[in-house]
Formats: structure tokens, sequence, C-alpha cells
């Protein structure tokens, strides 16, 4: 298939030998000498005044080692944007929403930690509560932060190209909305994090976290310890999606724990408490005006939305950029406007989640597309082809698509899923039960700048070769969160260095390592990818000149294949070396044999000419994006795309949804694992299904969520998902390492347009609200009823 | 109150004390030292902490320590022997079942007691047997594929 022996192959993830025999190692697994527990109080209201905090009952129950409330830690800001600082440690002056963090206890055992946090007395004065985000910007509401007017935590208003000229030449244009449910991440690994104080004040927290790196400098900020003080390790994390990339009050409350008791200090979330914390999928509401030309071409979109963002920013400065942003591709659309509110209420704040911002503003578009074609009378594929872009382009908000399948990843499934013969007669909805509809989508392949305004590399990597021959050990600050970035990193190391991918080990996911900004914005292959690819080659090219000298050759004339060094020019008499080799190996049995020299002995030959052989590798985005205000969010130095075609069945007597096949292809530029990349694009179509049709926090009138469990929370089982068919698109992006872009978020882009679509295609009704419930489908087929004898 | 139960646990016979209160898991993970039992919810609702209890799926979170007196309990630790992987195991490796592993010594225990009572399930059969196995990683595909492979090739 290629010419790479490692490369795009189907190899087996480094990490599943521990991972299916229970060794592989989750913060809550660790345990240290004389290791305490945590426990945090959470507010029971959702807005009130503190008036006291009295801890007395709690310090004085047998076993507790330390309380601590916001007297303790200070109330520095901090937050995810150093412009929208607004979170401390512990509530001090009031809390916002049910589950914001008031204190937290170590303990000599989880129950007693708990039990003292039951004995915490904390008095309120109650605040008038916010909790529709579509009048939390009212006149006379609540504010929830001083520094949010109108509890308007962020706005975007852009306007590209000239909105009303596409106004004036569009043959059709509709409006039409649609709004969605804050969700949950639904991760299986509940956070956990265990920190710990050496002599030194060194601080290392493991923390199931995405962000490692920011993690640091948060910790070191909000508790004014030394930033080279602070290491946090990211052990096996059971997945994260976007929630635990930011900074959590556990996170730092269980550092401080640690430096007060100077003793290790666990914590683990319950299921609640994940529920609680949030900082997932915010609610959408989305209204978006699409205008066409009788051709099919697109003439423009003006959009619209509202975003709630629950109590605090977190993530969400750039949720409501990416809400507008991402929809420049993948079609040509010359005239864009778009005004985006985050508004602050009463709830869990939201963040990040898998397809961040963008998921909701595709949904809709992809979805007016169809309508659009409807009216035209137009096939819906069609029409989609007809507007894609193309490698080379620039999107009206100047994002500039270096390589772009999107061509054909919509004909591959169009074709994959017999479109043509299944979708029956143009522009009819079949309106019988049965269903298919299209979509397609467009996503960052890593975000251009860092949170924090810097010139700071992206990734840097580290390679060292074992000094006694044979070894090579990567060092990354990369987190592998189960998305496979570890396997992605010795698969590159192995391919550049001509070793087997058993000879590398990878030491990730760890500050003191390397610099990586983490697992988010879809970065990871791309950009510590760059970064190991060249410490790679810089190792190998260590390797190729000792050996080179040792044999007074040219270096070029030399090459690594399959563990053994060859030569490019003619046999090379290498005994001298093996001769040396073997000398310093005597009564060892595994000693090297053949013509050639191997890998190990280059090695050794390596670390006797030069010392230890290191190799680094760095990578940071050049300067990307336009200069108008917030232009930095959405910009990357590739995108990825996506396309999918959704069946369904759906019961028209009690709405009952089966989504029964689901093909997807991706554009990922190139598989540097063609399992892991299917593995991306199925789960992102899992949660993008549960989303479509079963996925939503449910609040009651107090701002308390009723369904904080993973029974009520509905998440697609097995039996939910149908038979998922996964085609990989390769553009080769320039920008990429070795062609490679984006998989991990992408993918989940086209996912819930193309169900809507298929649903219409099932009904004859559109539902303008998620999830999709089978009561909103009886209720809506009902009221067409009506219209109908009317 | 503790309690001394004696139980076997992945062939080994243990006895233990206990509090009554004490589930399964926390009997497993903290006091056996097999961690590879995961805590996803506590509640029954993932399937992550499942075990064998004479030869039958559980959740180790719902089940208290003391119910499990005299039972034989089999943990994702007894699935290699001496190293080697289980065929069963490799197949998740092979297929790629395998994201974030959280979910993954769940999902082997039950679908080894499937296969020990269907050495040849079809597909929904396999989808029927995980589907308390919680997975939000991989949409399930793959782990299927991988079950299905085993019994494909059959019990090497
Ligand atoms: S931990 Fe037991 S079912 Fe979730
Ligand atoms: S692999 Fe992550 S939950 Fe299944």
């Amino acid at each position: 298939m290629s010419d790479y022996r490692i490369l795009n192959t189907r190899a087996p993830r480094v990490d599943a030998w521990d991972k299916v025999t229970g060794k592989a190692q989750y913060t809550d697994d660790l345990k240290r000498p004389g290791m305490l527990y945590g426990a945090i109080l959470h507010s029971p209201i959702g807005h009130g005044k503190i008036l006291n905090i009295d801890t007395s009952r709690a310090e004085n129950l047998p076993g507790v080692k330390a309380v601590i409330t916001w007297k303790d830690v200070g109330t520095q800001p901090y937050g995810v944007s150093p412009a929208r600082y607004d979170e401390t440690i512990f509530c001090f002056d009031k809390v916002r929403y049910v589950g914001d963090e008031i204190a937290a206890v170590a303990a000599i055992d989880p129950d007693i930690a708990r039990e003292a946090v039951n004995l915490i007395r904390v008095d309120f004065e109650p605040l008038p509560l916010v909790l529709d985000p579509l009048h939390a910007m009212d006149e006379g509401q609540s504010q929830l932060h001083e520094m949010y007017d109108h509890n308007i935590c962020a706005k975007v208003n852009w306007n590209f190209g000239d909105i009303e000229e596409g106004r004036s030449e569009a043959a059709i244009l509709r409006t039409d909305s649609l709004s969605s449910k804050m969700q949950d991440g639904a991760f299986m690994e509940p956070q956990s994090i265990l920190a710990e104080v050496d002599g030194a004040d060194n601080l290392t927290m493991w923390s199931s976290t995405q962000a490692p790196h920011y993690i640091q400098r948060t910790i070191a900020m909000a508790l004014n310890h030394p930033l080279h003080k602070v290491r946090v390790i990211k052990p096996a994390v059971g997945g994260g999606f976007g929630p635990k990339a930011s900074c959590s009050t556990a996170e730092l409350a269980i550092c401080m724990l640690a430096l007060k008791t100077r003793r290790p200090v666990k914590f683990t979330f319950d299921r609640e408490q994940v529920f609680l914390h949030g900082r997932a999928r915010h609610q959408f509401h989305h209204t978006m005006t699409t205008g066409i030309h009788r051709d099919g071409t697109l003439a423009f979109l003006e959009h619209k939305c509202i975003l709630d963002g629950g109590a605090y920013a977190s993530f969400g400065i750039a949720t409501v950029y990416y809400a507008g942003s991402l929809l420049g591709g993948p079609y040509r659309l010359k005239n864009m406007k778009y005004d985006g509110y985050r508004v602050v209420t009463n709830k869990p704040a939201c963040g990040a989640q898998r397809g961040h911002g963008a998921v909701i503003a595709r949904a809709l578009f992809e979805v007016q597309l169809d309508r659009l074609a409807e009216e035209l009378g137009m096939d819906p594929v069609e029409l989609r082809l007809k507007n894609v872009m193309e490698a080379g382009e620039t999107t009206c908000n100047e994002l500039f698509v270096s390589s772009f399948g999107m061509k054909e990843a919509l004909e591959a499934v169009r074709d994959s899923a017999a479109w043509k013969r299944k979708r029956g007669e143009l522009g009819q909805t079949r309106a019988n039960g049965t269903g298919i509809g299209a979509a397609c989508g467009f996503f960052v392949s890593g975000a251009g700048y860092p949170i924090y305004r810097s010139k700071t590399y992206h990734a840097t990597v580290v390679i060292k070769l074992e000094e006694v021959g044979g070894g090579v050990t990567v060092f990354s600050g990369a987190a592998d969160i189960g998305q496979g970035s570890d396997t992605v990193l010795a698969m590159i190391t192995a391919e550049e260095l001509g070793v087997e991918l058993n000879d590398i080990r990878v030491e990730s996911g760890d500050s003191s390592r390397s610099v990586d900004l983490g697992a988010y914005s879809s970065r990871t292959t791309l950009m510590a990818g760059h970064a190991c690819r060249e410490a790679a080659q810089d190792v190998k090219r260590q390797i190729l000149q000792a050996v080179a000298t040792r044999l007074e050759i040219p270096p070029e004339s030399l090459e690594i294949k399959a563990g053994k060094v060859i030569s490019l020019t003619g046999e090379i008499d290498f005994s001298e070396i093996r001769r040396e080799f073997l000398q310093e190996h005597k009564g060892f049995m595994d000693t090297p044999e053949g013509p050639e020299l191997t890998f190990r002995e280059a090695s050794r030959i390596a670390f006797l000419e030069l010392g230890s052989v290191v190799g680094t590798g760095k990578y940071k985005p050049p300067p990307l994006g336009g200069s108008f205000k917030g232009a930095t969010v959405g910009t990357s130095p590739a995108f990825g795309c996506s396309a999918q075609i959704a069946e369904v069945k759906v019961d028209l007597e009690t709405g009952e949804v089966s989504v029964e096949r689901i093909t997807g292809a991706h554009d990922c530029g190139f598989a540097i694992n063609r399992t892991q990349v299917e593995g991306q694009m199925q789960g992102s179509m899992m949660m993008g299904m549960g989303e479509a049709l079963m996925e939503q926090k449910i609040f009651d009138s107090e701002g308390r969520i009723l369904n904080r469990n993973l029974a009520e929370y509905k998440i697609p089982t097995s039996l939910d998902m149908p038979h998922l068919e996964s085609i990989i698109v390769e553009s080769n992006e320039p920008n990429g390492p070795y062609g490679a872009k984006e998989v991990g978020e992408g993918a989940i882009m086209p996912v819930i347009p193309s169900i809507l679509n298929a649903i219409y295609d099932a009904t004859g009704v559109r539902i303008d609200e998620l999830p999709v419930t089978p009561e909103r489908i009886v209720e809506a087929l009902q009221k067409k009823k009506l219209e109908n004898e009317l | 109150m503790k309690k001394i139960i004696s139980l076997t646990v992945n062939g080994k016979v243990v006895e233990v004390a206990v509090e009554p209160g004490r589930t399964l898991l926390e009997l497993i993970r903290d006091d056996l030292n097999l961690p590879g039992t995961k805590l996803g919810c506590g509640l029954g609702d993932c399937g992550s902490c499942t075990v064998l209890m004479d030869g039958i799926p559980t959740f180790s979170c719902l089940t208290l320590a003391i119910q499990a007196e005299g039972c034989r309990i089999e943990t994702v630790e007894s699935l290699s022997q001496d190293g080697h992987l289980s065929k069963l195991q490799e197949k998740f490796i092979e297929k790629g079942a395998i994201q974030c592993g959280f979910c993954t010594p769940g999902m082997l225990m039950t679908s080894t007691e499937l296969l020990r009572r269907n050495p040849g399930p079809d597909e929904h059969e396999i989808r029927e047997a995980i589907s308390g196995n919680l997975c939000r990683c991989t949409g399930y595909q793959k782990i299927v594929e991988a079950v299905q492979g085993h019994s494909e090739e059959g019990e090497k």
C-alpha cells in the first residue's frame, strides 16, 4: 500500500498488553505510602451568597488531617482563557451552581473524609437563579459575575464578505433553528487525582488529565508554587473527550491538601461528581438563514447562536468562536455573518467536548442544505458536491485548506452506502419509516495558537538511545487518553530509525518530559508527530555519523532498515565493530550475528563515540489567520473533513428511532495507524448518535441535574449501535507529518445531521430540538397530521 | 464488626476480614490488590467492575464482599496464564477493540463468559451479551469484531 514498513499499517497499540491484562495503571489504581484521601464539599444550591463557613466539627473528627476553604488557599482567580479568569479554587463570596466547590478535606480513609465534609456548615443567602440561557441577558436578571455584564461571558460579531449582496443574489433562502441540551462527557473513568510533595517542595500530581502542560501552569499560578517545582503526570486515562482538558478545583485542592499535610493525598470523583463538575458540551441555540442560487451554489449564511455556558468560562471562549468559524468550510461560501453570545447561568460550567463548539452548528447547517436541496429539487449529495472546496482554497474567514479530500469522502460514502438506489426519487421524502440521510463536516487539525499568549513550541519530543545499545525511549508530554497517541509516536520513531515497534518505549503525558499542549483540538498526531519525526531523524543522523566515523566512510552511504545498518554503496566490512561489541559482551548469549551491523551494535557504537545520544524535535505552527478580532480561533495548520450517510428506521406509532447503519468517510491526510483511525471514526459515530437521539442533562427548577448517573443519562449501548462502516480517505496533507492530519474530533461532525436528515426522510417531519426523542417525533407527526386534515 | 470470609479468587483460596458494607469491588481492588477491575459508576450502570462469580458476570460494585463467601471469583488478572494471553485478549489487541481500556476488563469478563456458554455467537448475541458494559470510545464495532473473530477461529 505504501513504502512504509510500519506507518500506515494496523500495528497493535503499544499499551494494549497492559490494558487487556488489567496491568495498565489509571490514577485511582495508584497508591503511595502514608496516603490520605480527599473529599470535596459542593454547593447544594444553585446561586447564593456565602454568609459563613464553619469547619470546626469537621476538623475535630478523628482521622481528619486537614480541612481547607478559601481562607487557606486565597482567592487568586484562574480559569482557561487568561482574559476570563473567573474561577477561584473555592467559592468565597458566592456559589454559582449546584456542585460549586466550597471546601476540601484530607483524612486517613475515604469514609472519614466524606463524613467530615458533611460536618461542614455553610450558611447561604439564596440569590435568584438564572437558568434559561435565552433570558440570561435580559434586564433585571440576577448577574452571576461582576465581570459579565448582562451575564454575557463572550460575544462574537463577525461579518465576512457581503451578506447583503449574497441575500440579494440568492434565489431561495430559508431560516431554521436548532437547539440542543447540555451534555456530559460520560467517559468511563471518573476524574482522579493523587498529589505528593517531597522535602524540596517538589509537587507531583498524577491526574486523569488531557493536558498536563496547562494543568501544571494553572497549579503553579493558582497555588503560587514555583512552576518548575510542579510536575503533572498523566497515567493511563479512561477517556476524556474534552471535559478533562481544563484544570479543576479538585486538582488544585488536592495539591493544596498535599502541601498542607505533607502527605500524599488521593481523590476520585464518584459518578455524580463527574456530572456536577461538567465542563462538557454547551447548550446551543442556533438560528441560520442560508441563501442559495438556482444552480445550487451557496450565496450566504447568516448565523446567530446563543450558548449556555453554565457558571464559568472554562473553555467557552473558544467554544463560541468555533461555533461560528468552522462553518467557513467545507463548502465555498463567500458571505458569512455570525453573531455568537455565550451566557453564564447557574449550571455546571460547560467547556470543550469532541468537535468543540462546532457540532450543533454543523448539524443545523447540514439540515438546511438538505431543505434547500429539497426546495430546489436537487439531490442533497449532488448539492454538496457542487459546493465542496478543494485543496488550495481559502474560506471567507481566512482558513486555508492545504489538503482536502472532501469530494472523495462524499463520493465514497455515496457509493458505499448505495445512496442513489436507496434514496429513490429525487427530492421526495418517503415518510414510510425508512430513511437515509447524508452530511459533511470540517474540523481543525490542531489549534493554531496556545491558550495563553506565548511563542512556546506546541510540541517537543526527546528521543534517547539506551547507552547499552538497542533500546530507544521517546519522551513526550503528549497525553494519550485512549486515542492512541503513544502508539503513533512509537510507530513514527520505529519507522524513522528503521527498527521494530517492540524496541521503542514511550514515556509520555508527563510535564517534565517535554512540552506538549495536550490532547485537545485534534492536534497530537500532527504536532507531536512532527516533533517526534524530527527527534528520530536527529538520533538517526547521530548513529549513522558515529558508525561512518568509525568506518571512515561518508554517513550518506549508510541507512538503517529493519533493524540493520546497510550500505547504499556496496559491501562494507563491519567486522571491526562486531569484534569490539563481542569483546564487551563476553558471557552474553544473545550476541549479534550475520553480515550486517545490527541497530544494537550501531547504537552502542554511537554511545562509545558520542556519549549519551539524544535527539530532539519541536513543532510550532507558522503564524496563521486573518487580522479580525478572534481570527486565531479556528486557525490550524490543516483541516480534516468527513462525510457520512446514516440509515434509520422510525416507528411511526411510537417515534422510536433505530439507526440501522452508518457509513462514514474521513480524510485524515494519511493514516499513521489504520485501525486507530477507524477507531476514532467509530467512537465519534457513537458519541454523535448519542447526542442526536438520547443524551441530555435534565435540570430541575433549582438548577439540580436530575439524571446524574449513567442509567438515566443515556449513552448508546452495544444494542443501540448499528454496524459502522469506516472509510479512510488520504489526501496527503503537506503540513502534516507523512501527510497526516486529524481524525479524533472531525469525524463527529456529520453524525448528527446525517441522522437528522435520515429521520426526516423516514418521517417527513423535522425536529428542531435535540435530542430527537420518540416523544418529540410523535408530537411532530401528530402536528403534521392535524395540519394535513385542516 | 468485621467478618472473616473465605472465597476463591483467580484460583487461590483467600481468607479476609471485611466490614459488612464492603463491596466485592473494594475487596478485590483494595484488599486483594487486584486493580484491573475498574470502578466506573458504583451503581450497576456501566459494567466496568464486571467479574465472574461462580462463572456468572457480576457487577462487583453492587455485590457485597460477604455475599461472595464460598464463591469462585474470576477477574481480568486471571485471563492470561504464565504471560500467555487468552485467545480473546489477543483478538482484542489485534482488532483494535481497546482505546482507553477502562471498559476492557469488564468487556473481557463478560465476553469470556459468553464464549464459554456459546462458542459461536452471532453479532446480535454478542451485542446482547455486552449490552450492560458501556464503552464510550469504540462505538462497540471493534469489540464485536474481536469477539466474533475469536469464535471464528476457536480457542487455541
Ligand atoms: S462500576 Fe459497577 S457497574 Fe459501574
Ligand atoms: S475503550 Fe474506553 S471506554 Fe471502552
